[in-house]
């Protein structure tokens, strides 16, 4: 079992969720986040006071997948989110230790299916 | 020194002399009539709370990244039809006709320099200056509706100017203007009391033209567009529908009997629609949404718009509960055709009015077509009205379609009108504001 952590641009969660869902993956978790990358920040302007935005708005996807969905789900968040600029994000992979369904206390690969 | 201040007492009373001889002259020109003019100027302040209200409604319905950018457009036409108005607006609009009747021209409104001391039926002319100079600032901020998201911030302001000097002053000069050819039209000239040609049918058919002109927007109709702030939305309406008491009922321009007529047809045909809008939903989605609600309200205002002087109770319910079936499949429509009228400028305002312009030949009161049948001498019938109200309808149709699809096609190759998709995606808050509207709350 693996999580799958993305970073992606916000205005792309909505290609991002077509393509998780072209693939069949239609379980996934969706929080506002701020982030820095190397995309720099860029400035606003508040009454002539100039503020500095470093910490950008970005989108954050929780997907917890079976070893045979891993490379899929990567493909997918891909195909929606790459632009070929700076700023489209990152995906992270890690090891899932365990996963529990609270409802049936199933546990394991039936949980996250 | 005693001589100068002598002197100097001596200018000063022949000042306030000539003052006194001034202020009389005036006075006998016009006495004010203190009730209308109080009811005139609190109804040129309920007509631009409309404009904060359509701000709120419209900023309402967009998705956060636009906020800002869609209630600036609203907010904007104050500012630039305000300026445009005093110096030119009010003489285009309301002068003696020009250019073979096409708009109007009065030295003396230029720049507003002549009324300072003018007095018409009782109410200062400044006061009906401003008092049609809200409907002016109202009615290019309607069309923002159809080219939400989409547009730069400097394209929108010309296409505003522009706009009102084409198309909105040469309307209200053929209807309101008392040479205007339509407001001489047939017996007692073109029906329409507070602008439901001039003001929604233009604004809706020239959504209907600027949507299809920019195209739509990135992802409409696959993704669907949510709206970030229906609460927003909803206290916009609220503002609107209470404003609307100042849009109708002032616009009888005076306070008395057709005043009194206008408010209560306002209420009832808002109420009508509304309710007509909230069972439509309740049969069909199983499901009332605040959305269709306030849509609803807006169907009924709109369609009551050019009627609320000549119809009765009975008639405002029914155009109230006419206008909101026609609105509801008039958005449906908008689904099947896929136009990105973006917030339904055309499918409400354009719909719902027009609908008022021809149906109120049906509803007028007896002692109306009475009076239109001495004025001409034979019997004037609601079915002669009909084809008044068609012909100022197609008038409108004709004029508004040309002049926003020429004015959008120069703003478009001038300074640019059409946002790109890199800026579009950004969302206008960030890219042409350099501000955001909320925090974290929402995703996009």
């Amino acid at each position: 079992m693996k999580l799958i952590i993305a970073m992606i641009q916000p205005h792309k969660l909505p290609d991002v969720k077509k393509a998780l869902f072209e693939a069949e993956i239609h379980k996934m978790t969706v929080t506002n986040v701020l982030g820095c990358g190397q995309q720099r920040g860029f400035s606003e302007t508040y009454r002539g006071v100039v503020h500095e935005v470093n910490l950008l708005k970005k989108v954050r996807l929780e997907i917890a997948v079976n070893e045979d969905f891993v490379d899929d789900t990567i493909k997918a968040i891909i195909k929606g989110a790459k632009t070929g600029n700076i700023g489209d994000g990152k995906i992270f992979v890690m090891d899932l230790q365990r996963c529990i369904r609270i409802r049936t206390e199933d546990e394991g690969h039936d949980a996250i299916g | 020194m005693k001589l100068f201040r002598m002197l100097g007492s001596l200018i000063t009373a022949a000042a306030v002399s000539l003052f006194y001889a001034v202020s009389c002259f005036a006075g006998e020109n016009g006495v004010i009539d203190s009730g209308a003019t109080a009811w005139m100027l609190t109804s040129t302040a309920l007509v631009l709370l409309m404009v904060p209200g359509l701000a709120m409604f419209y900023g309402g319905l967009v998705r956060t990244k636009n906020v800002l950018g869609t209630m600036m457009h609203s907010f904007v036409s104050i500012a630039i039809i305000g300026v445009l108005w005093t110096i030119f607006g009010y003489s285009l609009s309301f002068g003696h006709s020009i250019l073979g009747g096409f708009l109007g021209w009065n030295p003396d409104y230029f720049f507003l320099k002549g009324i300072d001391e003018s007095i018409v039926n009782g109410v200062p002319e400044y006061v009906l200056a401003m008092f049609q100079g809200k409907f002016a600032i109202i009615t290019p901020a309607l069309i923002a509706g159809a080219l939400a998201e989409r547009v730069y911030f400097r394209g929108y302001c010309l296409f505003i100017a522009l706009w009102f000097l084409f198309v909105y002053c040469p309307l209200a000069h053929w209807v309101w203007a008392s040479d205007g050819w339509l407001f001489n039209a047939g017996a007692r000239g073109v029906i329409d009391l507070a602008g439901g040609t001039v003001i929604h049918v233009s604004a809706g058919v020239s959504a209907l033209v600027v949507s299809l002109f920019l195209g739509k927007r990135k992802g409409y109709p696959e993704t669907v567009v949510m709206p970030n702030n229906l609460v927003m939305t909803m206290i916009g309406a609220g503002l609107l529908w209470v404003g609307w008491f100042g849009f109708n009922a002032g616009s009888t321009v005076h306070s008395g009997l057709d005043t009194a007529r206008a408010l209560t047809m306002t209420q009832i045909s808002a109420s009508s629609g509304a309710v007509t809008w909230l069972v439509l939903e309740a049969i069909i989605f199983k499901k009332a949404t605040s959305l269709g609600f306030v849509s609803g309200i807006l169907a009924g205002l709109v369609v009551i718009t050019p009627a609320a002087g000549v119809v009765l109770p009975s008639g405002a319910l029914i155009l109230g509960m006419l206008s909101s079936i026609a609105c509801y499949f008039a958005l449906k429509m908008k689904a099947k055709f896929g136009y990105d009228d973006s917030l339904d400028c055309f499918g409400i305002h354009g719909v719902g009015s027009g609908l008022g312009v021809l149906m109120l030949s049906f509803f007028i009161r007896g002692s109306w077509m009475a009076e239109a049948s001495a004025a001409i001498g034979t019997r004037w019938t609601n079915v002669d009205q009909f084809f008044i109200q068609l012909k100022g309808l197609s008038a409108t149709i004709v004029l508004a379609a040309l002049g926003t699809l020429i004015i959008s096609f120069v703003v478009e190759n001038t300074i640019g009108f059409r946002l790109g998709k890199a800026k579009e995606m950004a969302g206008m808050d960030h890219s042409l504001h350099g501000e955001h509207g909320y925090g974290m709350l929402n995703v996009n």
